[in-house]
């Protein structure tokens, strides 16, 4: 995969990131060695070994459908940048 | 040219647990906003999701039902997108190892049967829900949704009409309801379809370029945009131009389909997979214990209800189509009521009294063993059948005593013979007129001396006997 500015701009809009022309160029070295990493990682021959996706042997942690009280509104929008008495305000996202 | 319509189905189901996903909170429907939420909910840094044992169960039971081969080693996913209706950012999901594949459901339309496949069926976490107020020009997030459970069922581009897709739907909702895995409700937003529609010359098989339409809240909608949209797609061909693969909303108001913005359009999910859920790997035992458990679906019982109670195709259908309905039906035969009265009861008086209530089967009020003494009330010959209803819409909002009101009311029916006869002896002697016009061939009068003794004895008196004694005292 080649990272051209291209695809820093098209990651940033993902990301809904609003980069400045200095952090697109510094961000397209950093992505830069982490795909030339991951290139490198890529020459080890992993014929027949299964992909992993946890490291600890742990399977099927589950629990009961049992209600616990939610928590107190206020202390949940506490920590929010910019909330009113019942939400969290966000730039117009909706129509 | 013919053209053919292609269609594919993903349909979103919330299941009917007490509790979220991944945390405890409840699912229950509405709240003020932000009530229902956690730390785990609303995306807190440094938080865990852990899987609602009872959601795995519903989506076990579910993929069995549609046929579904249930993956036994299965992972949960992350699908990665900014948009305020998840806090994380992300959604859980399952791309790469759903708990279930490679269903099959059979539907049945007017132009024959025909079965659908099933490509997938996966959980995953439903979403908040986001209003945006003018006034302060920004957006409200009410996370009260985000982390109720959902199932996604994606079928195989299998339908071919409005008509096949609605079929199917009802067929889902019916089979999900006896499970019991959800209430299915469209307007609540607990089934949702997304339609996949493309078009390609008849007798071709290659797929032509799809869109994708949201925002379909009834079965009425789903169809109108399926004629629309295919008609739309044609249009666009014919004229020599491209149909473009993208989201399309339906405007109810506007009866149209139109693009959604690019921004919102925007598929890339990068998915990876969640490192927070650990696998899920399911025993044979486990399985084998949900499969005894599965209850007997809607195409099972219309079977039996044929078979085994002898009633008609029509009435086993209409029963069916509701499983409160089915379940009442069932008690009412339990406790005794002749099978084919109890279905022309509920045909009859109790659907017509939930439709002119705007009622839902679920939240009636009575029950089947009120419902199964004015049944047998009828049959011991102690109320009429007239009668009889007058007493089901008295009790009917409140499942109130058949037999007191009855009582209460004085309308047992008069099996009292010599009365009747006193009575109609009395009406033919003082209606000559009526008497003369029957025997001069009338039908219509005796209609009406039949009314004058049902009126003396204020409708309390068995019409069939009613009907003899009067035929009996005008032949003399």
């Amino acid at each position: 995969m080649n990272i051209d500015t291209e695809m820093v701009d098209y990651i940033a809009e993902l990301s809904r990131l609003e980069l400045q022309t200095g952090e697109k160029q510094a961000m397209t070295a950093q992505l830069e060695q982490i795909i030339a990493y991951m290139n490198v990682l890529n020459k080890l021959d992993t014929t027949g070994v299964e992909p992993m996706s946890h490291v600890f042997p742990v399977k099927n942690v589950l629990r009961e459908d049992e209600v616990v009280p939610s928590q107190d509104r206020a202390e949940l929008l506490a920590g929010a940048p910019v909330p009113d008495e019942e939400a969290f305000l966000v730039p117009k996202a909706v129509d | 040219m013919t053209w053919e319509t292609v269609i594919g189905l993903e349909t979103h189901v919330e299941l009917a647990t007490r509790t979220k996903i991944f945390c405890s909170c409840t699912t229950r429907f509405g709240g003020d906003p932000n009530t229902h939420c956690c730390p785990v909910c609303t995306g807190m840094p440094g938080t865990l999701p852990v899987l609602n044992k009872k959601v795995l169960e519903f989506a076990v039971k579910a993929g069995l039902a549609l046929n579904c081969d249930i993956t036994r080693y299965s992972k949960f996913d992350r699908k990665n997108y900014f948009y305020p209706d998840l806090p994380k950012a992300y959604q859980i999901s399952q791309l790469y190892l759903p708990i279930a594949r490679d269903g099959a459901v059979p539907i049945h339309t007017d132009a024959g049967d025909k079965t659908i496949r099933i490509h997938e069926l996966h959980m995953e976490e439903d979403a908040g829900k986001l209003v945006h107020d003018p006034w302060i020009d920004q957006t409200r997030a009410d996370y009260n949704r985000c982390g109720v459970p959902l199932i996604e069922i994606v079928t195989e581009p299998d339908f071919r009409t409005a008509g096949e897709v609605i079929a199917y739907l009802e067929k889902l909702k019916e089979t999900l309801q006896y499970l019991g895995v959800s209430d299915c409700k469209m307007q609540e937003g607990s089934l949702r379809c997304d339609v996949n529609l493309s078009v390609r010359p008849m007798g071709t098989d290659g797929l032509g370029t799809r869109t994708e339409m949201k925002n379909l809240n009834s079965f009425k909608a789903i169809a109108r945009a399926i004629d629309y949209e295919a008609k739309r797609q044609i249009e666009l061909i014919q004229e020599g131009k491209r149909v473009v693969q993208e989201t399309r909303r339906w405007d109810e108001n506007k009866d149209a389909t139109y693009a959604m913005r690019s921004k919102e359009n925007a598929q890339d999910y990068r998915y990876f997979p969640e490192p927070d859920l650990p696998p899920i790997e399911l025993s044979e035992e486990y399985l084998d214990g949900l499969r005894a458990a599965q209850p007997e679906l809607g195409e099972a019982k219309r079977a039996r209800y044929q078979a085994e109670y002898g009633l008609p195709e029509y009435d086993s259908q209409m029963i069916t189509s509701d499983s409160v309905l089915a379940r009442f039906f069932e008690d009412l035969v339990a406790l005794g009521a002749p099978p084919k009265q109890g279905a022309n009861w509920i045909m009859g008086e109790v659907l017509g009294a939930l439709s002119t209530r705007a009622m839902e089967p679920k939240d009636m009020k009575l029950t089947a063993p009120t419902l199964a003494r004015l049944i047998a009330l009828v049959g011991e010959g102690k109320l009429n059948r007239n009668t009889a209803v007058k007493v089901f819409e008295a009790v009917f909002d409140t499942d109130g005593g058949v037999d007191a009101y009855v009582k209460e009311h004085g309308l047992e029916q008069v099996n009292d013979d010599g009365l009747v006869r006193d009575i109609a002896a009395k009406v033919l002697e003082a209606n000559p007129q009526s008497v003369a016009d029957y025997k001069g061939g009338k039908e219509k009068a005796f209609g009406f001396l039949v009314g004058q003794v049902m009126r003396e004895l204020k409708g309390k008196a068995n019409p069939q006997s009613v009907n003899a004694i009067l035929k009996e005292l005008l032949g003399q």
